[in-house]
């Protein structure tokens, strides 16, 4: 592929936060290009640093966060890259890409949401905010994103409040929000965790929609296997801030060369296997993140463990076809 | 129909819990004086009955009333009407109509896990001192008994005996959950209700802790009403489920044969809205229109009827009822277009052998 049909690549990010006296390496050294118009999916446990990604691409990290090495490139339609790591937060630049080009939408829409504005207005001044357009002409593209988005009689909706729409009106609002300046990249920080698998079912098949008819770039952050079977193109998993395997839909769920996915694969339950089969669960839990081992940092719960050689961080390896694995056991480009 | 076939819940001996019609309303209020101007009816007339040994799966969406369910069974929450037949040796009683005395008992038998392992555990409390209390209340009186008892129920968990010295922010949330099961099985009970007990926790951790459940449950023969939202999980753990919305059951049956077979049009949307982490495996979504309507204002007829494909007229006008398929009697179903045995037929048609 071209490099220009990725419209993100991330190099070697490292996002760091100081805590106390202690340094937590939230995201450390994540390697990631992201194909234009495909679903990207990036899956782990709470705590891996998937959401830290997401808010250090968008630069909306909280105060004790820092990008310190690495960068973000964007590479915008008919436009210069950027590169987005070395821009400041509060950068004309970064306030015009940040809710137009790259926009974003969070796994709880209550507390995401103005609890004392209207709807309208709260979608709308996205629209008045990266466009030139009258109020009334804004307005009328929130009514219409919003019926395209499934909400009944969107015209009196927008002047509702958040509190009078359900949880999943409510993530609907937020996908509009998202949608409503046509973004190149849509990145969705657990878009349905909040909500009810049949409400689930239904902001999914949306999304899917909408990528159809805008085209738009959707990067999936999720700890569900099951979301990113259905969605993504490609997937990255991720452990204690670093991608540890990298590959398309097929190759994660087909050939899994990371220990970590694997087992992560075999620890959920199968709707409708119904065998009864003991899960295989990964033992002792994930490590502290100020206290993490200088090694690969999944060797202590690790069945494959080579012992001293893993003491030694692995290197990120193509093990044929772009499926990337951040393994000893891979070395050679071998699966083992 | 073979005689065994007929047996009613109170003469299967496997029966251990039978519950009859519970209801559960909460009143709204408003105005000045605290008028009641409505109910909320969270369970609304449940009917089902739990043998010794499986593991009763309770799923449905928020707000369908799983948990209200669960802790009625408890007795957390007092029911609205209805009765709780549990079996005592040979005979039933209604849990809701015990003295101080025998309630008191009672509890012992019947014990509960929460979903939120932060919040289950007195954080200013050491382990030793949560699961003590309960032992000498229930008549354990030597100190030394105790803590050995305490010392074999963390072992039991994978913990080690010494944890017992520590306080609850000391461990993970994986950890912190094993001990809240290792406090339910403190007084030996013969039930435990669990509420969502895998729901907090990380995804490797639930394999963990699913896992431990079921060899607990194998050693000391003690019978799980399993509640969570996850249908996957529900699945793996349960022998029967029951799919519940707005209050009601809407379907009972093997987990298999619900799967595989499920009747209600509700339950196979639900089972077909959740993603299978297999690429080999995927199907097509039924995808509900609209949200889940609230149970202080619940639909006419079927409570399902408005999101339904396949809604008739009678949907509209009455609730169906559970009832047994006619293929398959251990096959409950609530649905107007479902082939179910109909109690007010004549007698003499449940003689006949079927095809």
């Amino acid at each position: 592929m071209n490099e220009n049909d990725y419209v993100l690549s991330i190099k070697d990010l490292k996002t760091h936060f100081a805590v106390g006296s202690r340094t937590v390496r939230a995201v450390d050294g994540v390697t990631l290009d992201v194909a234009r118009g495909k679903t990207m999916g990036l899956v782990g446990e709470s705590g891996c640093g998937k959401s830290v990604t997401a808010a250090s691409i968008m630069q909306i990290l909280p105060k004790a966060g820092k990008i310190v090495e690495g960068e973000v490139i964007f590479r915008s339609k008919g436009k210069e890259p950027v590169d987005l790591s070395k821009l400041k937060r509060t950068d004309k630049q970064m306030r015009d890409i940040r809710g137009k080009d790259i926009a974003m939408i969070f796994q709880d829409p209550m507390s995401s949401l103005n609890p004392v504005y209207r709807i309208g207005d709260q979608i709308c001044e996205n629209i008045l905010q990266h466009e030139k357009v009258s109020k009334d002409e804004a307005m009328n593209r929130t009514i219409e994103m919003l019926g395209k988005l499934g909400i009944p009689k969107p015209e009196d909706r927008v002047k509702n409040y958040p509190h009078e729409f359900s949880g999943g009106m409510r993530q609907r609002v937020m996908i509009a929000m998202g949608m409503i300046c046509n973004p190149e990249v849509l990145i969705a920080d657990e878009p349905t965790t909040a909500l009810d698998v049949t409400i689930q079912a239904q902001i999914l098949e949306l999304m899917k929609k909408i990528q159809q008819e805008y085209g738009t770039t959707i990067v999936l952050i999720t700890h569900n296997m099951g979301i990113v079977a259905d969605m993504a193109d490609n997937i990255a998993v991720m452990y204690m801030g670093k991608i540890v395997e990298f590959g398309t839909k097929e190759q994660i769920f087909l050939t899994p060369a990371h220990p970590y996915t694997k087992a992560l694969l075999k620890s959920v339950p199968v709707l409708g296997a119904g065998d009864g089969k003991r899960l295989t669960s990964i033992r002792g839990s994930t490590p502290d993140p100020s206290e993490m081992p200088e090694g690969c940092a999944f060797a202590p719960r690790c069945d494959f463990c080579l012992g001293d050689k893993c003491n030694e961080a692995p290197p990120y390896l193509d093990i044929g076809d772009g499926h990337m694995v951040r393994c000893w056991l891979c070395e050679g480009g071998v699966k083992k | 129909m073979s005689e065994t076939e007929k047996k009613t819940p109170a003469q299967d001996s496997s029966v251990i819990l039978e519950l009859k019609d519970i209801k559960k309303y909460y009143p709204i209020t408003s105005g000045f004086f605290r008028k009641v101007v409505g109910h909320v009816k969270a369970v609304d007339g449940v009917s089902l009955f739990v043998r010794r040994g499986e593991t009763l799966g309770l799923v449905g969406e928020s707000g369908c009333g799983k948990t209200t369910l669960g802790k009625c069974i408890v007795r957390l929450h007092r029911p609205t009407g209805g009765e709780l037949r549990y079996r005592f040796g040979d005979e039933f009683s209604d849990l809701l109509t015990l003295d101080k005395k025998e309630s008191f008992e009672a509890r012992k038998r019947i014990q509960m896990v929460f979903q939120d392992p932060y919040s289950s555990l007195n954080p200013s409390k050491t382990i030793f001192t949560a699961f003590d209390e309960p032992l000498r209340i229930h008549g354990m009186a030597d100190p030394k008994e105790r803590k050995d008892k305490i010392a074999d129920l963390l072992q039991r968990v994978n913990l080690r005996p010494d944890y017992m010295y520590r306080y609850p922010h000391e461990f993970s949330g994986g950890q912190r959950q094993r001990i809240c099961i290792a406090r339910a099985l403190c007084v030996n009970p013969e039930m435990v209700v669990c509420d969502e007990p895998v729901s907090a926790l990380d995804v490797s951790i639930q394999a963990q802790v699913m896992n431990l459940m079921k060899d607990l449950q194998q050693e000391m023969n003690l019978t799980y009403i399993f509640i969570a939202h996850d249908l996957s999980v529900v699945e793996y753990m349960s022998s029967r489920i029951a799919v519940m919305y707005l209050g009601k059951v809407m379907e009972l049956a093997d987990s298999r044969e619900l799967y595989r077979n499920p009747q209600n049009p509700y339950t196979e949307a639900l089972f077909s809205a959740v993603p299978i982490p297999d690429i080999t495996k995927q199907k097509q979504r039924i995808v509900l229109e609209g949200d889940v309507p609230s149970p202080a204002n619940p639909p006419s007829g079927c409570a399902f009827h408005p999101r339904c494909r396949k809604c008739q007229e009678i949907c509209k006008r009455e609730a169906p009822q559970l009832r047994p398929l006619r293929s398959n009697p251990d096959h409950f179903v609530a649905c107007h277009l479902c082939d179910t045995v109909d109690p007010s037929e004549t007698p003499a048609s449940g003689g006949t052998p079927k095809a």
